[in-house]
């Protein structure tokens, strides 16, 4: 047996890498560098690899039709375009987390112990959250162009060993954040071992691991359907409990709530698209010739989802919570264009998830500047009165929680639009239906919050809105901008979108 | 750039005037915000002078493409139908400042922000009834809700976040049923190989669409126009709605953005779904007299001046739905008759009204008594407006109302039977209110009520001239709208039945 070097391109893999790269820079910084620089010198490198990665995406997108490394990943116009949603949000939630004096000094100390004060004394800053945010980065661009089961699970584990303790790492609330990262992790170990069970039969089924190897067992036929059936349930657990669908989203709320904001605004957001873009990959190229196996069930889970999530919403005190409750509403909603099954469904699904996550990160920041002596105030009783004493605060809050509402004009309901039409095209004319029965109950949560800020008058120990810095202002003022520009003139970046999203098989 | 466009743009205009001036200069801000729907009014009522009667094509049309990549166009035009609704809003916007010239003071927030609302919602308003592509009508049913919500949330009295929360839930709901349908109208029409959302050509989709789906999409639209309009049982919203708005947004709620459900029934229930339409008239029909009888109930027992006459309207919206629904031209066109001159005498109540609970600060009926002789003009503008609602003769609402009832009759016998009766009672819900707040002892406390001022009497005089004026010589706005009706009536394939003398036994 002779054995065969891997090819790899490394042009192709150029964006991963470099972000990687980046990574390990920041790994060294944190080694080398003088702790009073450290956060500057962070922040330059993370920006700067993002940038870079980007020209890069670019550069390779015009070549984007070919297998790398071996045909473990492929390139597309799908996987770029996500790769470039991933990037972008990225690149926000970079000055977000860039902005926080949110995270704890020292994340293995004992909550409320000697240690920990003694860290917060001396005014150390958690610094490794960048390259820890990078290396999840990395994997997140892996995820939505890897074509083969063990590269996929590779890519998950990638993005989400950091997350889990990126979520550990808030400063305030130590405790909560402490059981969000444990919970997260222990769940979503669970997850993958799901994923890895549903690898194993879906191999057992087709004798190989690459998607398109699968897809051709599938047109054949000739493979034994319980494993074909056990493999696509059981890795559609693992997959779905990343997007935070029914019955898999339980993690959610409480990870939200814990991690630092910031933080769960690039989770919130990246983590989606990167987990829908594998979803699409797998069921798009992979299974699509199975539809019959999966989409009954994946349309009883997005209804479900959207219906669960809406409702639930409702009950929230806690703006995180509730924003938490909204993501896994549009997970349900996200889930329409997955069950398409069609090229308008797949534009509709990018096009979606570009602006949801935008809209996410947007929300999120206006969360981290609602204050007050203790940290962030995320009782939503303590936002009443918000209106008066911030109005610009308040009503940008209020135009991202009627975007997530689907109020015409904005990039949301562009995005619910078309992958509700996708749907209904395909013959689903229960998610049209039970999406704008969920949007409406959703919207009542949206409504409360905004009666809040807007009708209610300040409570005694109201909390108040700190003065943004200039990098949380920009990335509010960014994703504001894109959510009204997507939301009236979405022309340009749907026809891009219909243009360059397609998949390889 | 089409004249319909300019029109719509100019309160825009004057929206971002408004927004230029310095917060505290009060004065300037009404003047501007005044001047600027003024000039609307003109405009708006020489695009009617040059509008061509006989042709029932779309007049003044704009149209440019807007989202291509689902056949979406910004288009605008006016038939008779839109025209006679956009001249009404017109008119009465500027009419409605003047005659609240002082209630944006005092609201949750500056009076800049009332009139920004004001200018803003014109701007929709007419977008609206111009508009001739299905989803820029959808959009802008749903977006106008936003600014009336804040209207009646921060301008309001009383109960005013709580009904702006019902009136926006109401609204949501119907408008995503209705999403739900445009979503289906869409797939169907690109299923049938051109995909549109223009009306012209969806007018000919229902020679392709099953008679259950049309049911379906029918009652999508239906639902979400006639809790509009409002109608029985889907009305409850508008009481508590005008009663906690400021006169002069429950003038522009009642008497204008509720003529949008009307106008819908006509412009997309029966035009693009005239099977089903036939198919549900009976029930229509049904609900449009319950709304008439229940609606005069309510008015009668009323102790409240502003849900007195929120209650007439839902009695009058009943009129205009049976005249839309007997599917005959002269029940069309004295429907389209009908919202003209409910928009004015609703206007006339609700500024009198308005002026009697400013200066007594009550607003329960009574507590006035005797004003005949503390403000004889107060009480005789509110005697005309009172006699106008209950369509008296030689008052322009009395030939619409006359154009229903006649053309209900030759199809509908019963209903129009059972409609007379409304007219009955209509005499009993005006005049009670007219003896117990104008006529008898004076109650103690108004002896010192002053009598109307310059302001307000210009104010009332057009809305009065108008009701009389059309009530004697209605022929120039039937001679716009009566071609229109009878072409409604004829594309949806009805035609008018004889009378005859054996109608009805």
């Amino acid at each position: 047996m002779t054995f065969t070097a891997p090819v790899l391109e490394y042009a192709l893999l150029a964006p991963i890498l470099i972000v990687l790269a980046g990574a390990l820079i920041g790994v060294l910084i944190e080694a080398f560098v003088a702790s009073a620089i450290r956060p500057t010198a962070q922040l330059f490198v993370a920006i700067a690899t993002i940038v870079i990665a980007f020209a890069q995406l670019v550069r390779v997108h015009g070549k984007s039709s070919a297998t790398a490394a071996m045909g473990a990943v492929t390139f597309d116009g799908a996987g770029v375009l996500l790769q470039g949603s991933i990037l972008i949000i990225a690149l926000i939630s970079f000055f977000l987390i860039a902005d926080q004096d949110n995270f704890t000094a020292a994340a293995a100390a004992v909550p409320g112990s000697q240690e920990e004060r003694e860290s917060h004394q001396a005014r150390i800053r958690t610094t490794e959250v960048f390259p820890l945010t990078l290396f999840a980065v990395a994997g997140m661009l892996l995820f939505p162009i890897a074509s083969d089961l063990i590269t996929l699970f590779v890519a998950l584990e990638m993005l989400s060993l950091p997350l889990y303790l990126m979520a550990g790492l808030s400063r305030y609330r130590r405790l909560a954040s402490q059981e969000a990262a444990l919970k997260y992790f222990l769940l979503g170990a669970f997850s993958s071992a799901f994923f890895l069970f549903g690898a194993a039969f879906l191999y057992g089924y087709s004798s190989s691991l690459t998607f398109a190897g699968i897809q051709a067992a599938v047109t054949g036929g000739a493979g034994n359907d319980v494993f074909l059936l056990l493999g696509i349930s059981l890795i559609s657990i693992g997959l779905l409990f990343k997007v935070s669908a029914f019955p898999f989203h339980s993690w959610t709320p409480d990870v939200y709530q814990g991690a630092p904001t910031a933080i769960t605004a690039f989770m919130a957001a990246a983590t989606k698209v990167a987990a829908f873009g594998a979803i699409l990959r797998l069921f798009y190229v992979a299974l699509a010739n199975a539809e019959w196996q999966w989409r009954p069930v994946m349309i009883v889970i997005a209804i479900a989802t959207m219906v669960f999530g809406s409702l639930v919403a409702v009950a929230q005190r806690d703006a995180k919570r509730m924003l938490a409750y909204s993501s896994i509403a549009h997970a349900g909603f996200l889930l329409s264009g997955v069950i398409a099954l069609s090229k308008s469904g797949l534009d509709a699904s990018i096009f979606y998830l570009f602006v949801y996550g935008i809209a996410t990160v947007g929300a999120f920041a206006i969360v981290t500047l609602v204050r007050d002596s203790a940290g962030e105030v995320t009782d939503l009783n303590r936002w009443s009165g918000l209106g008066k004493r911030s109005p610009i605060v308040a009503s940008t809050f209020a135009f991202f929680l009627l975007a997530f509402a689907g109020i015409p004009m904005t990039s949301v309901f562009i995005g619910k639009f078309s992958a509700f039409s996708s749907a209904y095209q395909s013959g689903s004319v229960a998610i049209p239906i039970a999406g704008v029965l969920a949007s409406a109950i959703a919207a009542f949560s949206y409504i409360r919050v905004i009666v809040l800020m807007f009708f209610k008058d300040p409570v005694e120990d109201g909390a108040s809105v700190v003065i943004p810095s200039a990098l949380t202002t920009t990335t509010i003022a960014a994703t504001g901008a894109v959510t009204v520009i997507l939301g009236i003139f979405p022309t340009p970046v749907i026809n891009f979108i219909a243009s360059t999203a397609y998949f390889l098989r | 750039m089409s004249p319909i466009l300019i029109l719509a743009l100019l309160p825009l205009v004057g929206a971002l005037l408004v927004a230029a001036l310095p917060n505290e200069n009060v004065v300037r801000i009404k003047q501007a915000a005044l001047a600027s729907t003024l000039l609307t009014a003109f405009f708006g009522i020489y695009i009617t002078t040059q509008f061509v009667a006989a042709d029932t094509a779309m007049q003044f049309v704009q149209k440019n493409k807007w989202i291509p990549s689902f056949a979406i166009n910004f288009s605008l035009g006016v038939d008779g139908l839109a025209l006679v609704l956009i001249l009404m809003s017109v008119v009465l916007t500027p009419l409605v400042i003047l005659a609240g010239w002082n209630e944006s003071e005092g609201g949750r927030w500056s009076v800049k922000v009332f009139y920004i609302l004001i200018l803003v919602l014109e701007t929709m308003i007419i977008g609206v009834f111009a508009a001739t592509d299905l989803f820029l009508f959808y959009v802008l049913f749903e977006a106008i809700l936003i600014p009336v919500y804040f209207l009646i949330g921060g301008y309001g009295t009383g109960e005013r976040a709580a009904a702006a929360v019902k009136f926006l839930m109401y609204g949501l709901f119907g408008g995503l049923l209705m999403l739900a349908a445009v979503i289906g109208v869409y797939v169907i029409s690109s299923g049938a190989g051109h995909a549109s959302f223009d009306i012209t050509e969806l007018s000919g989709l229902h020679a392709v669409m099953s008679s259950t789906t049309q049911d379906f999409l029918f009652l999508g639209f239906f639902i979400a126009f006639a809790i509009k309009a409002p109608l029985w049982p889907l009305h409850t919203w508008l009481p508590d709605a005008a009663k906690a708005g400021s006169p002069g947004t429950s003038i522009l709620l009642l008497g204008v953005l509720d003529k949008i459900g009307t106008f819908g029934m006509i412009r997309f229930c029966i035009t693009i779904f005239p099977d089903a339409s036939k198919t549900f008239t009976p029930m229509i029909i049904v609900f449009s007299v319950t709304s008439i009888i229940y609606g005069a109930f309510l008015a009668i027992r009323a102790r409240d001046l502003k849900r007195l006459i929120a209650y007439t309207s839902i009695s009058h919206f009943g009129f205009i739905t049976l005249g839309i629904f007997s599917m005959t031209s002269q029940g069309q066109s004295g429907a389209t008759f009908y919202m003209f001159n409910h928009g004015f005498s609703t206007a006339a109540l609700l500024m009198v009204g308005g002026w009697m609970i400013a200066r007594r600060g009550s607003s329960t009926i009574a507590d006035f008594g005797g004003l005949q002789r503390v403000t004889p003009v107060m009480a005789w503008m509110f005697f005309i407006a009172g006699m106008s609602s209950l369509a008296l003769p030689g008052l322009a609402s009395f030939v619409s109302e006359f154009l229903v009832l006649v053309g209900t009759y030759t199809r509908y016998p019963v209903a129009a039977l059972i409609a007379t009766l409304g007219i009955v009672l209509a005499a009993l819900y005006i005049l009670i209110p007219v003896q117990k707040a104008l006529h008898g002892p004076t109650t103690p406390g108004n002896e010192d009520l002053p009598d109307l001022n310059l302001r307000e009497k210009i104010a009332i005089a057009p809305v009065v001239a108008v009701i009389v004026a059309f009530g004697f010589y209605p022929s120039p706005l039937l001679n716009i709208i009566n071609p229109a009706s009878a072409h409604v009536i004829e594309s949806a394939g009805f035609s008018d039945p004889a009378p005859t003398e054996n109608a009805g036994k």
